[in-house]
């Protein structure tokens, strides 16, 4: 495979999805779906916590989530190209850095 | 003023706007056409695909539906968001950085094939068009019941301004005329929201006041109990229990999640934007932007709700106020005085019940209802407009741009000039804005069936496909097109059967596992997943210059 780099990259990526999604699959589909008549037993305000998750709760979590994904492939991206200019000699030294075009110069 | 004058001045003016915006943003280029330039700031394209994405349905349907399923009704709202998780995180950024300009594009070259490609477009163009037919019958109701002109001429006026902009602008016009209409159709909703929230809570936010106490006026109490209990006193079932098998829920919720994640003319907005960065951004925004419709529409239902059971019930039919009989007129509500004792009973025993409701009036009566000011309820017909009308645009687009671009251009005519496939390209959205404009007009008994259908569809055909596609590189054509193939019309065999062939066995009893026809999809993106990852086995691994471009689009730049 090519660099070593990007191996890690799409490693890391895979890891925080798979965490996120996770737990996007938990809050609707256990919380507001499996479980949502036993939740309903607690209650906050004039709202079931069930019948919240299902219709208020759920939405709240899905856009923390996006915003999350945002920041952390934010500091994953940095991370990745501060590695790949500070450990370019990993590159060089198997010899196949020039066998593909390296990434256009990001405006 | 009365409400129709209020509604010419809030149409007109909307009107004014998208063209103003249109003649702004002319396209001259099929990059300007199919993307917009590609150069769209990541906000801007975060309210362009809201209001995409929130359609005549959304708008108008949503909260209605929702009233009346009570807390099933989460699958609508669950199903509508959650799907953009998985677009932002499973698709937008790896689509954007393949950077072409539409999904049969990414399927064609991704599967090194062009009976892919032709599957791809099919698919997306039997999708579109369900949907467009939906928005444009959508547009042709709010004409008729504000402007109280007749819905042939509702709809040919509606036709007109999208084909307006759609034409002239391209993905550049519509892209800024659904920032405009965003804002239109966000404002229309809250306002009255925030009124009726007022009202009966004390609370100005929407989404705290259905959880609030109801203010002394309407009886206190917490309204969702109270809601609970005027349903149960009339024989409904209370309104924050479940009423459909939670499997049911469970699937329909997964097929509108995954269908949301394969609407193409969802997925194209990204292929807009500058950078894959931007990608994800504007995938945030547009859900920010989402949810602020989507978690208002619970809290419309329950006041709607409540409301209407507080008006009607049990009231003399004499002393019924005046949008009663407005809405009677246009049949949306119809009162039979059975027992002919001049009151209404409304009740969830048929036998006694004399009072059908259309839930499209929760929304669009909800102002009236609550009693707001004319250019409350006004407005509302304005932000109705809207959402249909900028989801109709960004439908015509995908349909055009499979014509002009993925049939015409990289499949049968390869040797035509950017001119000539824009010219092309604007023929066919021309031809597409006709053939809808007919079907709104015309309506076909079936098109809010076929709603299941464009989802359905989208879920079993695309979303594998595509997912498949970035996050497993040896999947190869062989068992991507017989994956797309096969969930494709499993998923239309069972809605088929279901909803036209035996109609009277569409019940729990005869549905596979209890599942519905609205919730097929979901096991149709099984089958999907499933035979292409089989048929996978039996062929070899995908060229190596694909393998390449697969890693290609897993970095960031």
């Amino acid at each position: 495979m090519r660099d070593e780099h990007a191996r890690a990259y799409w490693k890391a990526n895979v890891r925080i999805l798979t965490i996120l999604m996770s737990i996007w699959f938990f809050i609707s589909f256990v919380c507001g779906i499996l479980l949502a008549d036993f939740l309903d037993n607690f209650r906050f305000a004039g709202f079931k916590l069930g019948f919240w998750i299902a219709q208020q709760g759920s939405i709240y979590v899905f856009v923390i989530l996006i915003l999350v994904y945002l920041v952390l492939m934010d500091r994953l991206d940095a991370q990745y190209t501060r590695n790949k200019k500070t450990g370019n000699h990993i590159d060089s030294d198997s010899n196949n850095a020039d066998q593909k075009h390296p990434p256009e110069g990001q405006a | 003023m009365s409400v129709q004058i209020w509604t010419y001045i809030f149409v007109f003016l909307s009107f004014s706007l998208y063209i103003g915006i249109a003649i702004w943003s002319r396209a001259g280029s099929t990059n300007d056409f199919y993307v917009a330039g590609g150069g769209v700031h990541p906000l801007a394209n975060g309210m362009a695909t809201a209001a995409d994405w929130m359609s005549a349905a959304s708008f108008i349907s949503m909260a209605g539906l929702i009233s009346f399923l009570g807390r099933d009704g989460a699958f609508y709202l669950m199903g509508w968001t959650g799907g953009y998780v998985l677009l932002a995180l499973l698709l937008a950024p790896y689509l954007r950085k393949f950077g072409k300009f539409t999904v049969p594009d990414f399927i064609g070259d991704r599967y090194y094939s062009n009976s892919a490609r032709l599957v791809a477009i099919f698919c997306a163009i039997s999708v579109s068009f369900v949907y467009v037919c939906g928005q444009m019958q959508g547009a042709g109701i709010v004409f008729s019941r504000f402007l109280e002109v007749d819905i042939t001429t509702g709809v040919i006026i509606g036709m007109t301004i999208v084909f307006f902009y759609a034409v002239m602008g391209g993905m550049k016009g519509i892209t800024y005329t659904q920032v405009a209409q965003y804002c239109v159709l966000i404002f229309a909703y809250l306002v009255p929201a925030i009124f009726i929230s007022l009202m009966m809570t004390g609370n100005p936010i929407p989404q705290l006041g259905f959880g609030s106490e109801l203010t002394p006026e309407y009886g206190g109490g917490y309204l969702l109990d109270r809601l609970d209990n005027l349903s149960l006193d009339l024989g409904f079932a209370a309104y924050t229990e479940g009423l459909r098998p939670t499997q049911d829920v469970f699937f329909i919720t997964a097929a509108l999640m995954f269908g949301t994640a394969g609407l193409p003319h969802v997925i194209i907005r990204f292929f807009t934007v500058p950078s894959v960065r931007d990608a994800r951004k504007s995938a945030a925004y547009a859900l920010v932007f989402i949810a602020i419709l989507y978690t208002t529409a619970p809290a419309v239902a329950a006041f709607a709700k409540t409301n209407l059971l507080n008006t009607v019930d049990n009231a003399t039919y004499e002393e019924l106020p005046g949008w009663f009989g407005t809405w009677e007129t246009t049949q949306l509500i119809q009162f039979d005085d059975r027992n002919d004792d001049g009151m209404v009973q409304y009740s969830g025993d048929p036998a006694v019940n004399e009072l059908t409701v259309n839930r499209d009036i929760m929304v669009l009566a909800n102002p009236e209802i609550a009693g707001l000011p004319n250019w409350v309820v006004a407005l509302v017909a304005a932000g109705a407009l809207a959402a249909a009308l900028s989801t109709a645009a960004g439908l015509l687009l995908v349909i055009s741009t499979a014509v002009s671009h993925d049939l015409l251009k990289r499949s049968l005519m390869p040797g035509i000039t950017e001119k000539q496939e824009l010219l092309y390209a604007r023929l066919s959205i021309f031809v597409a804005i006709l053939i809808a404009g007919y079907f709104g007009i015309n309506p076909p008994g079936f098109v809010a069936e076929v709603v299941a259908f464009a989802f359905g569809l989208a879920a079993a055909s695309f979303f594998p496909a595509i997912v498949l596609g970035i996050f497993y590189r040896r999947m190869n054509r062989q068992g991507a097109i017989s994956g797309m193939l096969a969930g494709f019309f499993f998923t239309a065999a069972y809605i088929v059967y279901f909803k036209f062939i035996a109609p009277e066995t569409s019940n729990a009893e005869h549905w596979w596992f209890g599942i519905s026809p609205e919730g097929i999809g979901t096991l149709g993106t099984f089958v999907n997943t499933v035979v292409a990852l089989t048929v996978n086995r039996f062929y070899p691994a995908p060229p190596q210059d694909v393998q390449d471009m697969v890693e290609e689009i897993r970095l960031p730049n």
